[in-house]
């Protein structure tokens, strides 16, 4: 026999719909905005409708079904940047069953066919829920692809310590694109400013490998042909180790261990020097103490 | 020698290299090793990872707990792609050699970074670098 589920559903849509988004707010779907919610459930709901009037089969993967598939892409999209768990998310769909199967229970008197017609709508809801948690996934993911492009992309900014003395405080991966622009506007800077001295500071660089190691050489060799030295700072004990294993050969640049160390050195090359307020006094009082 | 566990990741674009550096990064401290051994072993999967991108045109890592003979633990690495290969590995190997306009080192440091390394290759069919590192 031909299943009455999409036209039983149709003929009671708008009495499934009030219940259906009661049911929702019940189970806590208050993120969403009361608009919101109605709209998606109104627009579920048709989609369904209009699948079981148009498809012979029960099961989801056929094209048949691709506009409520694009419907759910979308719920759990906007759920998913709205923080909701992968079975809040499934709710949606779930929650649809409680109004259905009572309906059916009404509608249908013969014991066979409520069992059938039962049956039918739970393995559709089944499956339209699951497809939510996958689209849900697929929409984190996105989300943190994005994320980590971002984190790559991080600006660095080129900072100025002294006069004729500038820093870069280099944060993060440097093997994208990026490190070629961020050397660059170190260059840029050193030429704006007519500074003498940089100093690129790689606390905050994860790994250095031969490419990161090939930029910095680059940069220091142009910085030095523009007539500015770089002091290359913040080489944390195991990237040194590292760096000799790999054989790279920094001989020609200068290192420091911190960026403190580099300050230090910078103003010595440039003729100045750093001494405390009554410096002489202080002195003095240690070596009463002492 | 026992594995007694693997995952493999995808190689194709830039931000892969990232991944597999992080992957890599949390297999060496599941394994114990010291901050100096963790870096050497991400350093020496960095090299292999873009390698694999950049002359391999992509392919895959997988990452391997060992156990050997003794009880000795160890992590094993091995990249695979099925790019033109390596005419001549030697050479591949020689400190500062470099068909890309790279340093040339990451071949020949990755070596020296590891404990253990073997290279397969084909012309015209692919490469394969396996590397491991004991605890
Ligand atoms: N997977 C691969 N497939 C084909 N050729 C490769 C592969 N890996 C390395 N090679 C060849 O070996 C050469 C040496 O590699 P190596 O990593 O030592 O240097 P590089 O990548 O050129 O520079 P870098 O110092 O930045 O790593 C490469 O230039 C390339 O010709
Ligand atoms: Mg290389």
């Amino acid at each position: 026999m031909e299943s009455q589920l999409a036209t039983i559903l149709k003929k009671n849509e708008s009495k499934i719909l009030s219940q259906w988004v009661e049911e929702q707010k019940k189970l806590g779907s208050t993120r969403v905005s009361n608009e919101d919610l109605i709209s998606q459930c109104t627009n579920f709901l048709r989609l369904l409708i209009e699948g079981l009037q148009k498809n012979k089969s029960f099961s989801i993967a056929g094209t048949g079904w691709d506009p409520i598939r694009r419907c759910l892409d979308e719920v759990s999209r906007a759920r998913g940047l709205l923080g909701f768990s992968p079975s809040e998310t499934a709710t949606f769909v779930f929650s649809l069953k409680l109004p259905i199967f009572s309906l059916l229970r009404q509608e249908i008197a013969d014991s066979a066919q409520l069992t059938e017609e039962t049956w039918n709508a739970t393995s559709l809801l089944d499956q339209l829920g699951l497809y939510t948690t996958e689209a849900y996934q697929r929409t984190r993911e996105e989300i943190i692809a994005r994320q980590q492009e971002e984190m790559l992309e991080l600006s660095t900014p080129v900072v100025k310590l002294w006069d004729g003395i500038l820093a870069l405080p280099m944060i993060g991966t440097l093997d994208s694109s990026r490190t070629q622009v961020v050397m660059e506007s170190l260059l840029q800077r050193i030429m704006e400013t007519g500074s003498e001295i940089a100093i690129i500071d790689i606390t905050g660089v994860p790994t250095v490998d031969t490419l990161v190691a090939q930029h910095l050489i680059k940069t220091v060799t142009a910085a030095r042909l523009m007539g500015a030295e770089c002091i290359i700072s913040g080489i944390r004990p195991q990237i040194a180790a590292t760096i000799v294993h790999l054989g790279v050969d920094l001989a020609g640049v200068t290192t420091k261990a911190s960026l403190a160390d580099a300050f230090h050195v910078a103003l010595a090359r440039s003729g100045r020097t750093v001494t405390k307020v009554g410096g002489a006094r202080s002195e003095k009082l240690r070596e009463t103490r002492v | 020698m026992q594995v007694t566990k693997t995952e493999r990741f995808p190689i194709r674009v830039q931000s892969d290299v990232v991944v597999v550096r992080q992957k890599v990064r949390n297999w060496t401290i599941e394994l114990g090793l010291s901050l100096i051994d963790q870096t050497k072993v991400i350093t020496a999967a960095s090299e292999l990872a873009r390698n694999t991108l950049e002359y391999g045109g992509g392919g895959e890592v997988e990452l391997a707990s060992l156990k050997n003979d003794i009880g000795k633990n160890g992590l094993r690495l091995i990249f695979e792609d099925q790019g033109p290969g390596i005419p001549d590995i030697n050479l591949a190997l020689t400190d500062g050699y470099t068909s890309g306009g790279g340093l040339g080192m990451g071949l020949s440091g990755s070596r020296r970074l590891m404990n253990e390394f073997n290279i397969e290759s084909e012309v015209g069919k692919g490469t394969r670098v396996t590397v491991i590192k004991w605890k």
